[in-house]
């Protein structure tokens, strides 16, 4: 964050726009807009560079060696697989902003409707394990950083090191092994019970199909914002304010309360709402060991089955996502810090 | 009195940092036998032998045999081999990626650096395991897919933290004189800055390692990578997860710990080297 800060100074991208948070939400908004808009361009690309045949995709092998000639020029023709790549990503675009985002291939649905369900089930998932993994991070980053090199700041370190080594899909293996296939409290996969009708789903049911994915989700989510938050809390309990605290006679609780706490919490924030993406990352992963039908799933589906629109989809939907994480993040910057508020910094 | 504190005290330090060193001399030398061993093993590890499929771990095969009664242990070792090399590679192409595009956006005008900011922003704006996964369809899956996917996108935050080094060095006097006395600005970028930036680099460098190990684990999990024949961490733990549900533990356990502890011993082989650049911060 530091690097990004001193980065400002070269009056590119920030604070410096906009004196008032108005200014800086418009501001921070459009940067989001053309991110997003940049990010389907490149996924786009990379998905039209694929030597994967659009044809024998959507048509199937057999089919398209039964067709005639003719037959294959008109549908090169009717999908447009011959137009130059601008052309096709501009069709794709302006159905996009209509709310058209194609059809899925595996799913034979609007691609839209597939994210929106799917997005909806790893949407527990996902702002549950966020809310864990931040809170129990930044606690335990909180009480290492009180006091560097006791036990409490080795036990915090060294989990947060082996957390940050351990691959999630691992963590969410074992989880299944200890707690769903050995002492079988909770259900092995996906996200409702089998051969129960969409109406008859009791919201435990959904609960407990969700706890060992989130669990695995949150153990590997905290290693970062704890280290980070310790080593924030480290520098501060050992500056000259905390320092002068301490003359004044000030008790080490209030100390860690007032003005530990309060300097901590604006860098914490910031961190865990950019690692809105990295939840996404893990929950890939995490959902495929689950089997649970999510967006991360979705994702390897697609991408195994060549489901391009249903790809370019989510990749959009994610990257907005996480784009909206970092914009929350420098508002709560702009509204929490008193200094950006006033329009004062620097 | 308080010359004996002082001498404990230093006894403490040095057998302190005595231990330290011991343990990061065990680490690399394990790390060097897992990459030794497993490329040694690499045919043995594809070796079937269906007289002794579904053993668990027993004094000769120490992570049990699977289906096909391929030893775990050497398969295991043979796949971890594969991603410490891997990793390196990879890892070594994104630090250089890094580097030069870190130095360029400072040194190439607003321009230039206008665009690496743009793209630093776009590979960090795609959640990193869809960016992998989008790389390897483009590369149409396979080896090729997995090595650019890792080498490609692991370059951004090292970039950034140059980049900011940069302009951090370009404001200080003794670049801006040499710049007032007509030396060129290539000449001061691999001149005057790089050998500044070269602990940074070092740094970013060595902690990016873990991340490209367990990335490749994560994307062959997936399905993306490697070929189902070939010894890779990823494929084991794959084909290991049809059996859970049947009672084999020890086709998941034994080779996710012995990934673990690979990556555990990049970090803190990395931390150690780390904390020795930096001298400031030794004693700790």
């Amino acid at each position: 964050m530091g690097v990004g800060r001193r980065a400002h100074r070269s009056g590119r991208t920030g604070h410096g726009t906009g004196k008032t948070v108005w200014g800086l939400l418009a501001f921070q908004t459009a940067r989001m807009a053309l991110l997003v808009a940049l990010v389907s361009i490149l996924a786009f690309v990379l998905l039209s560079v694929s030597p994967v045949d659009p044809l024998q995709t959507n048509v199937g092998q057999a089919a398209l060696g039964a067709m005639s000639p003719e037959q294959v020029e008109r549908l090169k023709g009717y999908w447009g697989v011959d137009l130059p790549p601008a052309e096709r990503y501009l069709s794709w675009a302006a159905d996009v902003l209509r709310g058209d985002m194609g059809t899925s291939l595996l799913y034979r649905r609007p691609v839209a409707e597939v994210i929106w369900e799917k997005l909806s089930n790893s949407l527990w998932l996902l702002a549950s394990s966020w809310l864990l993994s931040g809170l129990l991070g930044f606690t335990l980053g909180v009480l290492a950083g009180r006091k560097r090199g006791r036990l409490c700041d080795r036990l915090v370190t060294g989990y947060s090191l082996l957390a940050a080594s351990t691959p999630a899909f691992w963590t969410a293996m074992v989880l299944l092994m200890v707690f769903a296939v050995y002492f079988k409290w909770f259900p092995i996969g996906l996200s409702v019970p089998i051969g129960v009708t969409a109406e008859e789903i009791a919201l435990g049911d959904r609960i407990r199909h969700a706890v060992l994915p989130a669990a695995a989700l949150s153990l590997t989510g905290i290693s970062s914002v704890a280290l980070h938050t310790r080593e924030k809390m480290v520098s501060i309990m050992e500056s000259d304010f905390v320092l002068f605290a301490r003359a004044r006679g000030e008790s080490e609780t209030s100390i860690v309360l007032r003005h530990g706490l309060r300097n901590v919490l604006i860098p914490a924030m910031t961190l865990q709402f950019a690692s809105i993406s990295e939840i996404i990352g893990g929950s890939v992963l995490v959902e495929q060991v689950f089997s649970y039908p999510g967006l991360g799933q979705a994702a390897v589906t697609a991408g195994l089955g060549s489901d391009v629109p249903l790809l370019l989809g989510i990749t959009v939907v994610t990257a907005v996502l996480a784009a909206s994480g970092n914009l929350a993040a420098s508002i709560l910057y702009g509204i929490v810090d008193p200094r950006i508020r006033k329009g004062a910094a620097r | 009195m308080s010359g004996m504190k002082k001498r404990e005290n230093g006894k403490r330090l040095g057998n302190r940092r005595l231990f330290s060193m011991g343990l990061f001399g065990a680490s690399v030398l394990f790390l060097l036998l897992v990459a030794v061993f497993g490329y040694v093993w690499q045919d043995a590890a594809s070796v079937t032998d269906f007289s002794r499929k579904n053993l668990p771990p027993c004094a000769g095969y120490l992570f049990g045999t699977d289906w096909m009664g391929r030893d775990m242990f050497v398969r295991t070792v043979a796949g971890l081999s594969m991603s410490i090399r891997l990793g390196l590679l990879t890892a070594a192409v994104s630090a250089v990626i890094a580097f030069l595009l870190g130095l360029s956006a400072a040194v190439l005008g607003r321009a230039v650096d206008g665009l690496v900011t743009l793209l630093i922003d776009l590979v960090m704006g795609i959640p990193h395991m869809l960016l992998l996964i989008l790389i390897s369809f483009a590369c149409g899956k396979g080896f090729w897919g997995v090595t650019l996917g890792i080498a490609l996108t692991h370059w951004a935050s090292l970039a950034r933290l140059i980049r900011g080094e940069v302009f951090q060095l370009r404001e200080s006097p003794y670049i801006r004189i040499a710049g007032k006395l007509g030396k060129s600005r290539a000449y001061l970028a691999f001149h005057h800055m790089a050998p500044n930036l070269l602990p940074q680099f070092i740094t970013g460098l060595i902690l990016m390692f873990p991340h490209a190990i367990l990335h490749e684990a994560s994307i062959t999990f997936l399905g993306f990578g490697l070929s189902p024949e070939e010894p890779a961490i990823g494929i084991i733990l794959s084909e290991s997860m049809k059996y859970l549900a049947m009672g084999k533990w020890w086709l998941a356990l034994f080779p996710g710990l012995l990934l673990t502890a690979v990556v555990l011993m990049f970090h803190y082989a990395g931390q150690t080297i780390c904390r020795m650049a930096a001298p400031g911060s030794v004693h700790e």
